[in-house]
């Protein structure tokens, strides 16, 4: 994406701590590919922040050599918000999960997004309680049986998705962990994204949750399940591309491309509607009633927090002139004592 | 009752009755009314005109948490106590000279404060029989002797006020809100006040509106005229300017002094400040106050909550600003995992927490200093964090300074506690000129060449670790809740290091008792009794003792401003009394404290009702000891 020439490599954003995620963990992808995408930012080391809260996900930030802060539970958002805020030059990240994100934080990630920081969210969504071995998480399935629900969830389950385009999130996209390809793309237009950007990544979770994605990800199947997103393009899915998305009144339906159906009869993506309607119509189609969209859902620009804090300060003193605490102090009723 | 209008007629320039004057040292005055009465902008006019000529003021507004309590109610009592004083002052006064009481309600609920042969204004309008109903009254106060011990004034406000407006076609219901300034009018002649600062404030206040500007005007002179005119009062009282240090002085109330003390921190340290808070009473006036004020480079935010105000906090101190957070009590207490993360990651931030009466929603217009326990222990494992608290309106300013001074030496979060009386409470200040004032030095390290090793957890003599910021090139390290290795600040399970870090962060906010000043014992340095106070209570102890000891008791005071650490010569101050004294407005937290770290038999002298300490009350314990 940038001209210039990225003069790091992946390597100089690893640091020199031990990566301790469960052998054969999504994660690892997740941070291979944010690695890669990294030098192509353009961002020198020092202005790159990771933020975190708790949860597996959360180490991500002591692997990366960045700056980077390791918070407490679900407050990432909140901590990057402060920071961001002050520090408009640097590219912030906030690597969180789905309880993290969803049930301890879920107010700070819905204010986060309404306010359009201009920061990154990665959100590892693998339906489960992982560092804490295994209890059910706000993504996880209805009946889903876990150590905490040994008759199953009662819970119905939060879309990630849904949630941050009801914050009218301006950037938000899904992708997997085990497409790496996809996933460097989509984290690299998420980093390009003037707002905050939410990335949904289906992670695996190999132990606790082994094969929650298994749909999405399994390759004799993924194809049907689903569907990849591309701006401009009709909504066509299938491992052999003859399958596609219609509209029937407001609701999505899937048709077979034959003779009768063609493209053209299809919803064709539009990631650039300004109202999030589309976008929230796209987050509700889930497997196995329709196949799940991967991709950039929604791709809007409007005013980001941190600028708006930070003109306010500069109109502020370009209207009033710098601040005088000593005219401040003498301002209104005072008195001299001889 | 005289139902005649009342002549309005310009006054004079220099407003001057020409009654016979009564000199008077001090007064103490209390206004009360409903909560929609206007009682604190009566009290906040007469504070600012006393303060103007001259005199020593302190002052304490009480009122109700609702903002529009049940009209007439005892619940919805809303009142403003001011003492002004020809010498210098500490407390807002005990007994009452003076009470004026807008209804049944008011009246009953605080004439017992009025002292004997005190003068009783009563708006006797409002004492009809449904006005009595509505204070649970079954007999009328005006005439059941009650009020019997008093100078009674009827005054039928609520007539003369729709008699002073009459003419300028403005509403009943418009016009009865004008009423708080005939009572202003009234007392401003009572007491020979100046009336101009107050019609400035209403021309400023009702620039958009000039006829309700004329209706306040006009029935502030009305009530001027009528003590003037009425035969009432045979002269008025005066009370002269206090012999206060010389300089420039202005009026200014605790929140704003806080204000305005983290603004002048920042700028002491060439740092742009970041406030972050959720709304709370009483500290919500802090976000008002600075966020007026972005031309100072002031980066304010309302966050979600209390959670996100302290996390955003953090953030903004880890990327390099002075980064603030203030709540009360029950906000305090949201911000406990923010706090403890904000200990560990040592980074240097404020938490004001300016305290109500507890627990839970507890009285949230309240006062109380039940906090301590909380900010001293509330976080989970060994969380030590330096904390301090300001002792009246106009010390909140220097609290503010110091508390940053330290957190940037120390490089720790501090915790500023005030409180509902000091925050809301007003007195004369001494204006500081900025340049005198004695800069706060950081030093953020800089840039390091590849090869060059960081540590982040690597402490100055004073046990500090360096302030490394997002942006420096070379620096870059993650920083957590995760135990950290010495030094390097990796994660660490190792138990050795897990102890030495626990024991280093102890000790580097015990070393901050290298850097504050000594205690200075006001009185002898040994005897019967030491009076040991904290925080907002340093008026009313510092008055007592003075009175106890110009009646010839042998008793002394320390006044504490830090509390984590101890200032160091305090232990050996309490060991040279026969009796130590602790008055709290809580059950005994200051007193826990001492007791378990100098093992002294200090005494409690504890109030929890809502309100300050009065200096009868306290003198009254003193005296057991004698």
């Amino acid at each position: 994406m940038s001209t210039i020439l990225p003069l790091l490599t992946a390597n100089d954003f690893a640091s020199d701590q031990e990566v301790r995620w469960c052998p054969g963990c999504g994660d690892y992808s997740i941070l291979k590919q944010m690695q890669k995408v990294m030098p192509t930012l353009g961002v020198p080391l020092e202005n790159v922040v990771f933020v975190s809260g708790i949860g597996c996900s959360s180490r991500f930030p002591y692997y990366m050599n960045t700056y980077g802060i390791h918070s407490i539970h679900g407050r990432a958002p909140a901590v990057a918000t402060g920071l961001k805020s002050t520090r408009p030059d640097l590219t912030v990240f906030v690597i969180t999960g789905d309880g993290d994100a969803l049930s301890i934080g879920g107010n700070h990630f819905l204010h986060v997004i309404r306010r359009n920081l201009d920061i990154n969210i990665v959100l590892f969504n693998n339906r489960i309680y992982g560092l804490t071995k295994g209890q059910y998480s706000p993504t996880s399935s209805e009946g889903h049986v876990t150590k905490s629900t040994p008759r199953g969830s009662i819970d119905h389950p939060l879309n990630p998705i849904s949630v941050a385009l009801a914050a009218e999130a301006t950037f938000v996209a899904r992708s997997i962990d085990f497409n790496t390809k996809h996933l460097e793309q989509t984290l690299q237009r998420a980093a390009a994204h003037k707002g905050t950007s939410f990335v949904e990544v289906y992670q695996n979770c190999n132990v606790f949750n082994d094969g929650a994605w298994e749909y999405a990800t399994d390759k004799s199947v993924k194809d049907d399940n689903v569907i990849e997103l591309v701006h401009g393009q009709p909504l066509i899915y299938g491992k052999n591309h003859d399958k596609g998305i219609r509209l029937k009144g407001l609701v999505p339906e899937t048709v077979k491309l034959d003779g009768d159906i063609s493209a053209e009869d299809l919803v064709c993506h539009d990631e650039t509607m300004e109202e999030p309607h589309y976008a929230f119509m796209l987050s509700r189609m889930r497997w196995p009633k329709m196949p799940e969209p991967i991709g950039v859902f929604r791709n809007v620009l409007r005013s980001t927090y941190n600028d708006d804090i930070n003109n306010q300060v500069a109109d502020a003193i370009a209207e009033q002139g710098t601040g005088d605490l000593d005219a401040l102090f003498h301002s209104g009723d005072t008195w001299e004592v001889h | 009752m005289n139902q005649e209008p009342i002549a309005v007629f310009p006054l004079d320039e220099t407003n001057n009755s020409k009654k016979p004057i009564t000199h008077l040292t001090a007064v103490t005055v209390r206004l009360v009314g409903d909560s929609g009465d206007g009682m604190q902008l009566m009290g906040s006019q007469l504070t600012n005109t006393s303060a103007l000529a001259g005199n020593d003021i302190a002052t304490f507004p009480d009122f109700p948490a609702e903002i529009r309590a049940p009209r007439g109610t005892r619940a919805g009592v809303s009142g403003f106590q001011l003492q002004f004083s020809s010498e210098e002052i500490f407390t807002p006064g005990d007994g009452l000279d003076a009470l004026i009481a807008m209804n049944p309600a008011a009246l009953i609920t605080n004439i017992a404060d009025l002292n004997d042969g005190g003068i009783l204004i009563v708006n006797s309008d409002s004492f009809e029989d449904k006005d009595l109903k509505l204070a649970k009254l079954k007999t009328n106060p005006l005439v059941d002797g009650t009020v019997d011990r008093f100078r009674l004034i009827e005054v039928p406000m609520t007539k003369l006020t729709r008699n002073a407006v009459q003419d300028l076609g403005i509403s009943t219901k418009v016009a009865d809100r004008c009423r708080n300034f005939f009572g202003m009018g009234l007392l401003f002649w009572l007491y020979g006040r100046d009336i101009s600062p107050t019609t400035r404030f209403i021309e400023a206040k009702f620039r958009s509106k000039p006829d309700i500007a004329e209706a306040n005007r006009r029935v502030l002179m009305a009530g001027w005229n009528y003590g003037e005119t009425t035969e009432h009062f045979a002269s008025t009282y005066q009370v002269r300017p206090a012999k206060l240090p010389p300089g420039q002085y202005r009026n200014i109330m605790g929140n704003q002094a806080l204000a305005w003390g983290l603004m002048t921190a920042a700028m002491l340290s060439d740092k742009s400040l970041f406030l972050s808070t959720y709304p709370i009473t009483p500290a919500s006036d802090v976000l008002h106050e600075l966020s007026h004020f972005k031309n100072f480079g002031i980066r304010t935010m309302q966050a979600e909550d209390e959670i996100s105000a302290i996390c955003s906090t953090i953030g903004a101190a880890f990327g390099g600003s002075m980064a603030v957070t203030t709540s009360s009590g029950p906000g305090i207490s949201l911000k406990s995992e923010g706090a403890n993360l904000a200990m560990m990651l040592e980074l240097p931030l404020l938490i004001v927490d300016i305290q109500r009466a507890g627990p839970s929603t507890g009285m949230p217009t309240k006062t109380e200093q039940s906090d301590l326990n909380q900010v001293m222990f509330g976080r989970n494992g060994e969380s030590p964090l330096p904390v301090c608290a300001a002792s009246s309106p106009g010390d909140c300013f220097n609290v503010a300074i110091e508390a940053w001074r330290i957190a940037t030496q120390f490089m720790t979060p501090v915790i500023i506690l005030s409180d509902a009386y000091v925050a809301n409470g007003a007195e004369p200040w001494l204006i500081p000129k900025t340049a005198e004032l004695p800069r706060i030095e950081i030093r953020h390290p800089g840039p390091i060449s590849a090869g060059e090793v960081f540590l982040p957890y690597e402490r100055d003599s004073r046990l500090a670790r360096p302030w490394a910021i997002p942006g420096t090139t070379g620096l870059m390290h993650r920083i957590g809740g995760l135990e950290k290795e010495d030094r390097t600040g990796n994660v660490s399970y190792d138990p050795l290091n897990h102890q030495h870090m626990v024991q280093t962060r102890a000790q580097k906010v015990a070393n901050v008792a290298n850097v504050i000043a000594p205690l200075e014992v006001d009185g002898p340095e040994t005897g019967r009794l030491l009076v040991l106070s904290w925080g907002g209570t340093l008026g009313a102890c510092r008055t007592a003792v003075q009175q106890c000891r110009a009646e010839g008791c042998a008793i002394a005071h320390v006044h504490l401003r830090w509390i984590n650490p101890f200032p160091k010569n305090l232990g050996e101050i309490v060991q040279n009394y026969d009796h130590i004294v602790i008055p709290e407005l809580n059950t005994g937290q200051l007193r826990m404290l001492i007791r378990a770290k100098y093992l002294v038999d200090a005494q409690g002298l504890n109030k929890v009702q809502g309100k300050p300490f009065t200096v009868t009350e306290l003198k009254a314990k003193f005296k057991t000891y004698f």
